[in-house]
C-alpha cells in the first residue's frame, strides 16, 4: 500500500479534495485520533496484512471470481465482466472491511466492537468477525430497520450479537450512526467502531477504501488474465455511502483511461421527494463527523432519503465520492426504484444470478449507457439477493 | 469587555443554564432568558437545535426534535433574539452542531450573533483543527469568544492547546458520555476537576454534563469557576413549566456558601 499523493487519494489532512476531514465533538478525539495516528503502520505491518489476506482466503473465500457474462454482454453488445462480490462469506463486499477492522481493533488492545448497520448486511457480517475473534459485539440498528429486516436481526442475534433498536430521530441508517457513535463516546478507551462504509470522521474512509481495496487489486490480475490487459474501460458500481464502489475505484482512480460510472438511488424520482441521490440532491456539509454532499433541509437539518434498497438510503455519501464527483472523475448516474428492479429480474434471466436490489442499481446503468462492442465493463455485484426475496416477491408477485 | 470574561470574574460561582431555543414552545425563548436572569443565573446558553445531535442524550434530543416540529429555524431563533440587549445583560452564547451554522453561512451567522449580543459559540464538533485554520480570525472579528470542550480523556498537551487559544472559559465535560448521562459525581470525577484545576490554565473552567441538583453543582464548582445544567432544566421545564423555574433554582443555590 503506497502513500504516494494522488488527485484522488486521501491527502495528509484527512481529505479528498475539500471533503472530509473530522468533525467530531471532543469527546471522540481520543478515539480516532489513536486511530489515525496508528492504521497506517498497523496496516502496513506484514504480519497485519498477512493474516489479513489469509482471512480473506480461508474465511470470506477470496478472491472472488471476475466473470465474464457472455448472454449479458450479448444483450448490452459489450464485454461485461462482474465481480463477484456476492459470492464472499455473509453474501456481500461488507466483509472484506469487517475483517479488516475487527484486526485492526485487536491490535489497539480493544475488547469491545460497536456497528450500525440499515439493512443488516453490515451488522451480521460485523457480528460475524465479533463471533470468529470471540469479541462482544453491539450493532445499533433503527427501530424501524429492525421491523423491516427481521431475518438479518435473527442472524446478528445467532451469531452473539446484541441489537440495540436507535429509537431517536427517523429510526433508520442515520440514528442507528449517531448511536453508534454516542455508544463511543460512552465507551472511550475499550470500546472500537467497526463502520461499515467510507464515511465518518477521517481516517474511517480511508482505512475502509482500503480495506475493500482488495476489490480493484483482483481485478487488475484477472483482467490481465482474460482479457490480457489490467484495466477496464469503465467501471460501475452502485453507491450509498460508498463502500463497494470504493473498493472497486480505488486502484484505478488515477489511471484516467478507466471511465468510472457510479449508480445512485433516484428511488421514486429525483424530483418526486423519495430519494436518495445524494449528487443530485446534495449540498455540502457535516454528517456524523465527515464534510461531504448530504441531503438536507435550507436550515441545515439532515433529511431522511428513501430507496427500495436499504442499503443505499443514506443520506450523504461518503467524501471521497464527493471529490470524484465534484472534480468530475466520476460520472454520477441516478437509477430509480423501477429501473433496478428491472434490471435485477434481466440479470436473473440471463446469467442466473439473482442480485442484491443495491447491485441492481449497478446493473441499470447498463440500460442507460450504450458502450462499444470492444468495451469492457467492469461491474461490481456487491451483494446477492436472497436478503431482498420479500421485496422481490411483492414487486414482481410471486407469492 | 466580553459579558462572558466579566461574568467570569465575579467572586461568586457562576450557574450557567442551556436550554434548547423552540422548546417547550416555539416562542419560549425570550421569555426563559429573562426568568433565568430574574432568578440569579448568571450565563445562559441557547441550544440551536439540529436534527443529529451526536454528543446529547435523550432529553436533548427529544427537544430538539420537538423544536424542529415547532419550526425553529437559524432565521427565526435571530428573530426571537432582536432586542435581547434591550432587557437582558448576563452572557448569553449560542450552542449548537456547525450544520446548521454552515448552511446559515458561517459569517453571516457571526454578524447575526453580533447583532443581536451574542457574546460566544459553543459548537461541539467543529474541532481546534478546523477552528484554527479557518474560523478563528472571523469569530474574533464579531467579539465572539469560541468556548471548547475538554473530556476526562483529554490528553495534557491538547488541553494546553485549548487553554492557550480559548479567551472566554474551558467547557469541562464531566465524565466520559453524552449530555444528561451520569448518576451523580463520584470519585472519578473528584480526582479529574482536582486534577485539572492542578493545571493552573489561564482559562476559568466550567463545567458540564451531569449536574442536576444542588450537589452535583457543588461538587462541581468545588474547583471549577461555575456549572452548566442543561437536560435537568429541560426535564423541569417539560415537567412543571416556566413558573417552577424560580424553585428550581433556588435548589441549586441552597446552602452555597458565598465566595467559595
Amino acid at each position: 500500500m503506497s502513500d504516494t499523493p494522488t488527485p484522488y487519494h486521501i491527502n495528509s489532512e484527512g481529505y479528498y479534495g475539500e471533503f472530509g476531514g473530522a468533525f467530531i465533538p471532543e469527546m471522540l478525539y481520543p478515539n480516532v485520533e489513536q486511530l489515525r495516528l496508528q492504521y497506517e503502520a498497523i496496516l502496513s505491518d506484514p504480519g497485519f496484512q498477512e493474516e489479513f489476506h489469509q482471512l480473506l482466503k480461508d474465511y470470506v473465500g477470496r478472491p472472488t471470481p471476475l466473470y465474464h457474462a457472455r448472454r449479458l454482454s450479448a444483450h448490452y453488445g459489450c464485454r461485461i465482466y462482474l465481480k463477484r462480490e456476492d459470492l464472499c462469506h455473509t453474501g456481500a463486499h461488507k466483509i472484506n472491511n469487517t475483517i479488516g477492522q475487527i484486526l485492526l481493533a485487536k491490535r489497539l488492545g480493544k475488547k469491545r466492537i460497536i456497528a450500525e448497520t440499515g439493512a443488516g448486511q453490515h451488522g451480521v457480517a460485523t457480528a460475524t468477525v465479533c463471533a470468529l475473534m470471540g469479541m462482544e459485539c453491539v450493532v445499533y440498528m433503527g427501530e424501524i430497520d429492525i421491523r423491516r429486516q427481521a431475518p438479518n436481526v435473527a442472524r446478528m442475534k445467532m451469531l452473539g450479537a446484541s441489537v440495540v433498536p436507535a429509537i431517536s430521530g427517523s429510526r433508520t441508517l442515520k440514528d442507528a450512526t449517531n448511536e453508534a457513535i454516542r455508544d463511543w463516546i460512552q465507551h472511550p478507551t475499550d470500546t472500537h467502531y467497526i463502520i461499515g462504509s467510507v464515511v465518518g470522521p477521517h481516517p474511517y474512509p480511508d482505512l475502509v477504501a482500503r480495506f475493500q481495496s482488495v476489490i480493484s487489486q483482483e481485478v487488475q490480475i484477472q483482467l490481465q488474465e482474460q482479457e490480457n490487459r489490467s484495466y477496464p474501460d469503465y467501471l460501475v458500481a452502485c453507491v450509498g455511502g460508498g463502500s463497494n464502489a470504493a473498493g472497486l475505484f480505488y486502484h484505478y482512480l488515477d489511471q484516467d483511461q478507466v471511465s468510472i460510472i457510479a449508480a445512485e438511488a433516484a428511488g421514486e424520482g429525483i424530483t418526486s421527494g423519495k430519494s436518495a441521490a445524494t449528487s443530485a440532491l446534495g449540498k455540502i456539509g457535516i454528517i456524523h463527523g465527515s464534510k461531504t454532499l448530504l441531503m438536507q433541509s435550507e436550515d441545515g437539518q439532515i433529511t431522511e432519503p428513501y430507496s427500495i434498497s436499504a442499503g443505499l438510503d443514506y443520506p450523504g455519501v461518503g467524501p471521497m465520492h464527493a471529490h470524484l464527483f465534484k472534480s468530475k472523475r466520476a460520472d454520477f448516474i441516478s437509477i430509480t426504484d423501477q429501473e433496478a428492479m428491472q434490471a435485477a429480474l434481466k440479470l436473473t434471466q440471463l446469467e442466473g444470478i439473482i442480485p442484491a436490489i443495491e447491485s441492481a442499481h449497478a446493473l441499470a446503468v447498463l440500460e442507460q449507457r450504450k458502450f462499444e462492442e470492444h468495451q469492457v465493463v467492469v461491474l461490481n455485484l456487491s451483494g446477492r439477493g436472497d436478503k431482498d426475496l420479500a421485496t422481490y416477491m411483492e414487486f414482481y408477485n410471486l407469492k | 469587555m466580553n459579558r462572558i470574561n466579566s461574568a467570569l470574574e465575579a467572586d461568586k460561582k457562576l450557574l450557567s443554564i442551556y436550554f434548547t431555543a423552540g422548546f417547550p414552545q416555539l416562542d419560549d425563548t425570550l421569555p426563559i432568558i429573562e426568568t433565568l436572569q430574574e432568578n440569579g443565573v448568571d450565563m445562559i446558553e441557547i441550544g440551536l437545535p439540529f436534527s443529529d445531535p451526536l454528543a446529547d442524550g435523550p432529553t436533548i434530543q427529544e427537544s430538539s426534535r420537538k423544536a424542529l416540529e415547532n419550526g425553529m429555524t437559524t432565521s427565526k431563533l435571530f428573530e426571537q433574539l432582536e432586542g435581547l440587549r434591550d432587557r437582558v445583560h448576563i452572557p448569553v452564547l449560542i450552542m449548537g452542531y456547525f450544520n446548521p451554522i454552515l448552511q446559515f453561512g458561517v459569517r453571516e451567522f457571526c454578524q447575526r450573533c453580533r447583532e443581536v449580543g451574542i457574546d460566544g459559540l459553543i459548537i461541539p464538533d467543529l474541532p481546534v483543527e478546523e477552528y484554527q485554520c479557518h474560523y478563528q480570525a472571523l469569530f474574533a472579528e464579531f467579539g465572539l469568544r469560541m468556548v471548547f470542550l475538554i473530556t476526562p480523556q483529554t490528553p495534557d498537551s491538547r488541553i494546553h492547546q485549548i487553554d492557550s487559544l480559548s479567551e472566554g472559559f474551558i467547557y469541562m465535560v464531566s465524565s466520559p458520555g453524552v449530555t444528561g448521562g451520569t448518576e451523580g459525581f463520584g470519585k472519578t470525577q473528584t480526582e479529574y476537576f482536582q486534577r485539572i484545576a492542578q493545571m493552573q490554565l489561564k482559562t476559568p473552567q466550567v463545567v458540564g454534563f451531569g449536574i442536576k441538583d444542588q450537589q452535583t453543582f457543588q461538587q462541581a464548582t468545588e474547583f471549577a469557576q461555575g456549572g452548566i445544567i442543561g437536560s435537568a432544566f429541560i426535564k423541569e421545564l417539560e415537567r412543571s413549566g416556566l413558573e417552577a423555574v424560580p424553585e428550581f433554582l433556588s435548589g441549586i443555590r441552597k446552602q452555597e456558601v458565598p465566595g467559595t
